[in-house]
């Protein structure tokens, strides 16, 4: 469903992600795992049309994307790592805007959008901007807004970042009904190791962009002699902390807040 | 179409929403109305041209269009920043038509604008010449919202973040504004001036502006309809092959 082959991606002098080859099955929940810095995120925005890689080739149900964009997007949906929802609109009016973005008929339209808020519990404030939300309430808008409309393949970028155990568990048994009802692929990554290794089928773990180790939870905990999969992958990764470069909206947020002090 | 119109919708939700900024944004042409209309109204009439306020408002109207459509075009970098660009980069449709429901958006909101200050340059003593000419002011306000807007996108789909601004707003809008023809007639200039005011898209705004609002015109209605028109359509093609380059 998901093959890439010798991917590399390179910024100036810097590999983030250097040479990996991997291949995800149909109906798959395959856990991306790393530190800060891996290259998780860039393998994810390769693999969903928004970086052209270096070099290497990408396959995302049988189709390249770098020459047929459209189709490939048409067959997932993500749940960025960083928010993308619109503050000025509403929660409702986010959800409408994904819907029409992706083409969903009208009348699944409306009944998929009540049952997905009131699932994430936001239908009572559907109507409030979405800049009023909390952290948490974003989030679980995000996810909605994720599986608003049923594709193929669902890429999940450290999709339970700041949520509660509550909703955390609640949205993996949703992950794990759309894979088991509709045969959904799930890509996902996750700093939260109890969470990898309950629901991902199969790991990769990625670290200073190499794939460097890969199999059944089961096999990683076997492999690296370790009771947990926590255990295996500090094992694999080694205890030194990573630094993550700023990103863009730390940046902006800085400049946001130099411009209101004044 | 769909897609056009849901970006289109949502721009003009965001504007509606945002009442301080449009408050805001009429500040500027009324000081600029009121100072310099008045203000140069006395020594402009002695210079035996008429009524300042009659020739200024044109440009002040076609001033407030740039603004507004350059920043809304511009204000696609808060999108890639706060993320939301992302969501409708990943989207199964064409970026052509994420493109183009931004720049009708963005328009529309310029348009708005410019039909504001319009109204408050009526308000403040401007006299409508022709009212069977209203309709084609409309047509060039319309024609100057694209543009600048359609240039304010081509210019953010280059741009990472707001460092550039600055450099934007000192090398590309204040010049299109000072020299287009707005604050002064273009009549008997010195030649490089003329030279540049002729090469400022902005200059055929104003005057097809002039024309319609006045009666009064330096190129020509016809000739501000086409070099407007045929630069909005090179600027669209530019644009989307920027906006198809972006990468997140």
């Amino acid at each position: 469903m998901i093959k890439a082959t010798n991917l590399i991606k390179k910024f100036g002098d810097f590999t983030a992600v250097d040479n990996i080859s991997f291949n995800v099955e149909k109906a798959e929940i395959f856990g991306f795992l790393g530190p800060n810095g891996a290259g998780k995120s860039t393998t994810i925005k390769m693999l969903t049309t928004l970086l052209h890689p270096t070099s290497g080739e990408i396959e995302i149900d049988g189709i390249n994307p770098r020459h047929h964009q459209n189709k490939v997007r048409a067959s997932f949906g993500i749940v960025f790592q960083d928010p993308s929802l619109d503050d000025e609109l509403t929660a409702y009016e986010n959800m409408q805007f994904h819907a029409v973005l992706y083409k969903v008929p009208k009348n699944v339209r409306i009944n998929r959008i009540e049952e997905l808020l009131k699932y994430v519990e936001l239908w009572e404030k559907k109507n409030e901007l979405v800049k009023n939300y909390s952290g948490g309430m974003k989030r679980r808008l995000e996810i909605a807004r994720g599986f608003l409309h049923h594709p193929k393949i669902i890429f999940l970028d450290e999709p339970t970042l700041g949520l509660d155990p509550q909703t955390r568990n609640y949205m993996w048994s949703y992950v794990q009904n759309l894979n088991k009802q509709e045969q959904t692929t799930i890509f996902f990554t996750t700093h939260y190791m109890e969470e990898a290794d309950k629901n991902a089928s199969r790991i990769a773990i990625i670290d200073h962009g190499k794939i460097i180790a890969s199999g059944t939870p089961a096999q990683l905990k076997e492999q690296t002699n370790k009771e947990s999969l926590e255990d295996a992958f500090l094992e694999l990764t080694g205890h030194a902390i990573r630094e993550e470069e700023a990103s863009g909206l730390d940046k902006m947020r800085r400049m946001r807040n130099a411009f209101r002090r004044k | 179409m769909s897609t056009i119109y849901i970006l289109w919708l949502r721009q003009l939700k965001r504007y509606i929403r945002s009442r301080s900024r449009i408050i805001g944004s009429l500040g500027q042409p009324i000081l600029f109305l009121v100072a310099l209309g008045f203000g140069f109204g006395p020594i402009y009439q002695r210079a035996g041209q008429g009524s300042y306020i009659e020739f200024l408002a044109p440009g002040i109207i076609a001033m407030s269009i740039l603004f507004t459509a350059i920043f809304s075009g511009i204000n696609m970098i808060w999108d890639r920043q706060f993320g939301f660009l992302k969501e409708t980069l990943v989207a199964p449709v064409s970026r052509i038509n994420i493109m183009f429901g931004r720049i009708l958006g963005g328009a529309t909101e310029a348009l708005f604008q410019g039909i504001l200050v319009l109204i408050i340059s009526i308000i403040i003593g401007f006299h409508i010449h022709s009212y069977t000419l209203l309709a084609m002011s409309l047509l060039f306000m319309a024609l100057i919202s694209l543009f600048f807007t359609a240039l304010g996108t081509a210019i953010a789909s280059m741009l990472q973040d707001f460092q550039g601004f600055q450099l934007i707003m000192n090398f590309i809008v204040m010049p299109v504004f000072f020299l287009s023809g707005a604050l002064f007639p273009l009549n008997g200039l010195p030649k490089a001036l003329t030279v540049v005011a002729d090469l400022d898209p902005l200059s055929y705004g104003v005057d097809g502006l002039h024309f319609a609002l006045t009666g009064a015109s330096h190129f020509g209605a016809g000739i501000d309809i086409m070099v407007l028109s045929v630069l909005t359509f090179i600027l669209l093609v530019i644009g989307s092959y920027l906006f198809s380059k972006i990468e997140v």
